[in-house]
C-alpha cells in the first residue's frame, strides 16, 4: 500500500499552506490529494482582487494568490500533488481514493482535512415557490461566469449579503446583467464593509436590510420573486410583500464547512461552526486527524485561511515526529454574544491565537476573557458577526489559569 | 398505424407500456414533459402502502392490496431498489386509538400482516417517536422505492423491446375515425389509453364529455440529508384524517428522510410550488415524531395528486367510445397500485382486443443503473479499466462518477436534462444540491448529446441554464 507521512485532503488555500507548514517543520513526504485538475480550490474562480494583503503585502486576484502561494512549494520534492482524485472514505489512517487509474488505498501517519466549505442551497432555507430554472447559489453562478464564460441571468436579484453574493453583484453588473437589488434578513450586512462599498454602493445597487425573499415564481424560467420585510424578531411583516420581476435569483445565505468525510469517521463536530472540534494544534477528536481552513470554520479572508493552514500543517508535522505536547487541554466556553471559539480547547505553555465570531452587532463593548486565575477585558469599538475576531493571549497570561476559560461580550 | 398509444409517462403509463412490450405490438408513449415521471409520479411519499387504509370496496383498496404484493418482484425484475422497512401508524390519545382499532380490524379483514405496540414499546425501536404517542399499529409489509427509478427502468426496458417514447409531446387534439384515433392530426392508433394524471379529464374531453373532473391536490415535502436510519427506521404515519393519510416521516431508499405532505386543493394543475404547506408540515409532524433534525434540511418540493371527483380510481374502457381506456384518478395509493392496475388494464382490457397477438420470443432485459457506492473495489476497478471516467468523481455528496453520468445519458429512456441526470444517478440530490457539480453535469450533457452548452436545459422545455455570453449585453 502507498504510504506517506502526511496526507492533506484538498489542495486549496488551506491545503497548500498546510503542506508548506508541514515541510518547514521537518516532514519529507507529504501528499496533497485534490479533486480538481489543478490546485487552488475555490480561488480558481475568484478573479476579483482583494487577496493577499496580509500574506504578500499586495492586492492580488484569487487566481494570482493561488499561483503565488503554490510557487512557494512547486518544485519541492517532498510535496506531491495528486489531481483528479477524490477521497471517498477514511478508515483509521487509510484513505480510499477514487482516480481514473482505479481505486487507491493510501496510508498516512497523519491526515489534514482542508476540504473547504459549500454554499447553503435554496432547499436548506425552505425557499418557497416553484422549482424553476434561474435560482442559483452565488458561487455556482460565479463558476459559470468566470470559468465557463456565460451569465445565468440578465435581471438578477440577490438574497443574502454574504461576500460571494456581493462580489457577484459587481461581477454580473460588469458582464452585462442588471442587478436589481440585494436583500438581507438581518438588520445589518453579512459581508465585509469594503464589499458593501465596492460592490453595491459604487454601482448603485440597493441593499434591502431586514428583507427576505418569500417565494420564487415561474414555470420553466424564473419570472419574479416576492420580497418581504421582516420585523426585529425576523418575523415576516404581512402586507409588506412586493413582486419584483427578474430571471435570476442568487443566494448568498451562508457557507457550511464540508465535513462529510470526518463526520462519517465519528469526529466530534461543533454545532456552531459545523466544523470539527479542535485543540490549539488543530487536531480533531480523533488523534492524528487535523482540520483547517473553511472546513474548520468559515473565514473572511484567504490570508487567514493560509495562516491557519500553515499552523495546522506544522502541528501535524510535530505529531508525526512525536513532538506533540501530552499535557491536559483547557476547554473554552462561550456565552453572552460569543457565538463560537476556535480552538475549542488548548494546551497552555505558549502564546495562543483565538478566533471567534459574535452573534449580533455590538458597539462600544468589551470582550471578556475570564477563568480562575485570569480576568481580562479587551475594549472594542464595534464588532459584527460578519467579521471574524482574533484575540492573542500570551503564554504568561494563561500561566495561572486553572480550569476552563470563559468568553463573553460585555455591551 | 400504432396499435396502442399511451398518453402520459408516469408510473401507470410506463408499467402498462412495460407489460405491453412483452407482446408483438406497436406501442407508443406520449409525454408532454421533457422527461418521464415528471408529474405526480416524481413527487410523492415514495412508498408502498400495505393496504390497511383505503375504504373497503373501492378500487383503491383492491389495487393497493394487489400492488403491495407485486412490488417486491417487480423491483427485482426491473433491478431497482425496494426496501421492506415497514411502517408505524402512531395514535395519540383515546380518540385516535379508536381510529387505529378500525384500521386494525381492516388489516384482519384484508389479510394485511400487522402487530400492535404500546407507545413505549414502539419508542424502544423508534426513539424519536413523540412522547404523546400511546398506541402503534406496525405494518411490516410497507416498503419504500424510488418512484422515478421504477418508471424510468420500466420504460427503458419497454424501449429496449420496441416501445417508442415521444417526450415534449403535448396532445392537443384527438379524433375518432372509423376504427382508429387520430392524435394531433398526425398519429393514428387503434387503442388509446389515457394515463394523463392531473390532465386526464382534459384528454377525455377531446373525445367526449368527461365522466370525471380532476381536482388537483397539492402536497408539499421537506427532504432531509442522509440520516441512514438515525432519525426514523420505519415510515411513521399519524392516524388518517379527512384529507388523506396525514403528514408522514418517510425514509427513502437513498438514506434521506421525507417529511410531508400537506394537502391543499389547487386550481392550477401544474402548480408545483411550495408555500404555506411547509409551515403546516412543521406543526403537524411534531404529533408523531420529535428531535427533527431541521439543520439537515436540503430540499423542498411539491407534487400534485390527480384526485378526481368520483373519489376512487376510474379504470375501464369507455362506455361510449370503443378502444378508449381510462386510467384516471390515480392518486395515493396509486404508486402502490400501479403494477396491479397495469396488469389488469393489459390482461383484462387491451389484450382481448389483440387475441392473435403472441408474446415475444426474445425479450431484452435492462441492465441496472451502475451504483458504485454498493460496489467492491474490484468491481469498480473493472469499470475504470473499461472507462477511466468511472474513477472521476463529479458529485461529491452522492459520490457519482462521470462514467455513471455518461451511462444514464446514453441509455434508452436516457437523461436529456440536468434534472434527468439527477433523477437517474443523483448528482445534485445531495447536501450541496448541485452547487459544485451542476456546471460539470451541463458539460457532460453537452458532450454526450452533441449539443451546445446554450441548448442544455435544467428540466422543463425552455429552462436553459445559459442566458447570455459574458459582456454580450454591454
Amino acid at each position: 500500500m502507498e504510504r506517506h507521512q502526511l496526507v492533506i485532503i484538498g489542495g486549496g488555500s488551506a491545503g497548500i499552506a498546510a503542506a508548506l507548514g508541514a515541510y518547514e517543520n521537518g516532514l519529507k513526504d507529504i501528499l496533497v490529494i485534490e479533486r480538481e485538475a489543478e490546485y487552488g480550490g475555490i480561488l480558481q474562480q475568484c478573479i476579483h482582487n482583494g487577496f493577499g494583503l496580509l500574506t504578500f503585502n499586495e492586492e492580488l486576484s484569487g487566481t494570482a494568490y493561488a499561483e503565488k502561494y503554490f510557487n512557494l512549494l512547486k518544485d519541492n520534492e517532498c510535496i506531491k500533488f495528486m489531481y483528479k482524485a477524490a477521497v471517498t472514505e477514511i478508515k483509521g489512517k487509510t484513505l480510499k481514493v477514487s482516480t481514473s487509474e482505479g481505486i487507491k488505498h493510501i496510508e498516512a501517519e497523519a491526515i489534514v482535512l482542508s476540504t473547504g466549505c459549500r454554499e447553503r442551497p435554496a432547499g436548506a432555507i425552505g425557499l418557497k415557490g416553484n422549482r424553476c430554472e434561474g435560482v442559483y447559489t452565488a458561487g455556482t453562478a460565479q463558476k459559470y461566469l468566470n470559468k465557463e464564460g456565460f451569465l445565468v441571468g440578465k435581471k438578477v436579484f440577490i438574497l443574502g449579503s454574504g461576500d460571494i453574493g456581493l462580489i457577484m453583484a459587481r461581477r454580473m453588473t460588469l458582464e452585462g446583467a442588471k442587478v436589481i437589488g440585494v436583500a438581507e434578513l438581518q438588520p445589518y450586512s453579512n459581508g465585509l464593509a469594503r464589499n458593501i462599498k465596492q460592490c453595491l454602493e459604487d454601482f448603485d445597487i440597493p441593499l434591502y436590510l431586514s428583507h427576505t425573499v418569500e417565494a420564487v415564481h415561474g414555470r420553466s424560467r424564473l419570472e419574479s420573486i416576492t420580497l418581504i420585510e421582516v420585523d426585529d424578531k425576523l418575523q415576516k411583516i404581512e402586507g409588506s410583500e412586493q413582486e419584483i420581476a427578474c430571471d435570476c435569483l442568487l443566494l448568498s445565505v451562508g457557507l457550511i464547512p464540508e465535513n462529510t468525510l470526518i463526520e462519517e469517521m465519528g469526529v466530534k463536530l461543533d454545532p456552531k461552526t459545523k466544523g470539527a472540534v479542535v485543540d490549539d494544534n488543530y487536531m480533531t477528536s480523533i488523534e492524528g486527524i487535523f482540520a483547517c481552513g473553511n472546513t474548520l470554520h468559515v473565514h473572511d479572508l484567504v490570508d487567514y485561511v493560509s495562516q491557519e493552514g500553515k499552523k495546522a500543517g506544522k502541528a501535524a508535522a510535530d505529531y508525526v515526529l512525536g513532538k506533540t505536547s501530552e499535557s491536559e487541554t483547557v476547554k473554552n466556553n462561550v456565552s453572552n454574544g460569543v457565538n463560537y471559539m476556535v480552538p475549542q480547547s488548548f494546551h497552555k505553555g505558549k502564546d495562543l491565537e483565538f478566533m471567534f465570531r459574535v452573534n449580533r452587532v455590538f458597539k462600544d463593548c468589551y470582550i471578556h476573557v475570564y477563568g480562575n486565575g485570569l480576568d481580562k477585558k479587551i475594549k472594542k469599538l464595534g464588532i459584527v458577526p460578519s467579521e471574524m475576531q482574533k484575540v492573542l493571549l500570551k503564554k504568561e497570561e494563561l500561566e495561572n489559569l486553572e480550569g476552563e476559560l470563559n468568553w463573553e461580550v460585555i455591551a | 398505424m400504432v396499435d396502442i398509444t399511451i398518453i402520459g409517462a408516469g408510473i401507470t403509463g410506463s408499467l402498462i407500456a412495460h407489460n405491453l412490450s412483452k407482446f408483438n405490438l406497436k406501442v407508443l408513449v406520449l409525454e408532454r414533459e421533457s422527461d418521464v415521471a415528471e408529474g405526480s409520479t416524481g413527487a410523492n411519499s415514495a412508498m408502498i402502502h400495505s393496504g390497511h387504509d383505503p375504504k373497503p370496496g373501492t378500487l383503491k383498496c383492491r389495487y393497493n392490496l394487489l400492488g403491495n404484493r407485486m412490488f417486491p418482484d417487480l423491483c427485482k425484475e426491473l433491478q431497482v431498489a425496494y426496501l421492506p422497512i415497514g411502517a408505524y401508524v402512531a395514535a395519540v390519545g383515546e380518540d385516535e386509538e379508536a381510529t387505529l382499532d378500525k384500521l386494525i380490524s381492516q388489516c384482519e379483514e384484508r389479510d394485511v400482516p400487522y402487530e400492535v405496540l404500546s407507545g413505549d414499546e414502539a419508542r424502544k425501536i423508534e426513539p424519536n417517536l413523540s412522547d404523546g404517542v400511546t398506541k402503534v399499529l406496525s405494518l411490516p409489509t410497507t416498503g419504500i422505492i424510488s418512484p422515478w427509478e421504477v418508471t424510468i427502468a420500466a420504460l427503458e426496458e419497454a424501449m429496449l423491446n420496441g416501445v417508442e417514447l415521444k417526450l415534449n409531446y403535448e396532445v392537443k387534439s384527438i379524433r375518432k375515425e372509423n376504427d382508429h384515433f387520430l392524435i394531433n392530426e398526425e398519429i393514428e392508433t387503434k387503442v388509446l389509453i389515457n394515463c394523463a394524471g392531473a390532465h386526464c379529464d382534459e384528454i377525455t374531453s377531446m373525445l367526449r364529455e368527461s365522466p370525471y373532473k380532476v381536482i388537483a391536490r397539492r402536497g408539499e415535502y421537506f427532504v432531509l440529508d442522509h440520516l441512514n436510519g438515525t432519525f426514523v427506521k420505519h415510515v411513521i404515519y399519524p392516524v388518517p384524517g379527512v384529507m388523506g393519510k396525514g403528514v408522514l416521516a418517510v425514509p427513502t431508499v437513498h438514506g434521506n428522510v421525507l417529511l410531508g405532505p400537506n394537502a391543499e386543493d389547487s386550481e392550477d394543475r401544474d402548480d408545483d410550488s411550495t408555500g404555506k404547506g411547509l409551515d403546516f408540515i412543521k406543526t403537524q409532524i411534531t404529533k408523531t415524531v420529535k428531535n427533527i433534525p431541521y439543520n439537515k434540511m436540503i430540499h423542498t418540493f411539491a407534487g400534485l395528486r390527480p384526485h378526481i371527483d368520483l373519489n376512487d380510481f376510474y379504470i375501464q374502457e369507455d362506455d361510449q367510445i370503443e378502444n378508449f381506456i381510462h386510467v384516471a384518478g390515480i392518486e395515493s395509493p396509486g404508486l402502490t397500485s400501479a403494477p396491479a392496475i397495469a396488469k389488469d388494464v393489459v390482461e383484462g382490457i387491451v389484450m382481448p382486443k389483440f387475441i392473435d397477438c403472441k408474446v415475444k420470443e426474445e425479450y431484452i432485459r435492462r441492465k441496472p443503473f451502475i451504483n458504485m457506492t454498493e460496489m467492491s473495489d474490484e468491481e469498480i476497478n473493472k469499470l475504470i479499466e473499461k472507462d477511466p471516467d468511472f474513477g472521476l468523481l463529479i458529485c461529491r455528496c452522492e459520490k457519482v462518477s462521470k462514467g455513471q453520468i455518461k451511462d444514464v445519458i446514453n441509455r434508452k429512456c436516457g437523461a436529456t436534462t440536468v434534472k434527468g441526470v439527477k433523477m437517474r444517478c443523483r448528482p445534485g440530490m445531495g447536501r450541496c444540491q448541485g452547487g459544485f457539480c451542476e456546471p460539470e453535469v451541463v458539460k457532460i450533457l453537452s458532450h454526450e448529446l452533441n449539443k451546445k452548452i446554450n441548448e442544455i436545459e435544467l428540466d422543463a422545455k425552455g429552462s436553459y441554464i445559459y442566458m447570455a455570453d459574458a459582456k454580450e449585453d454591454l
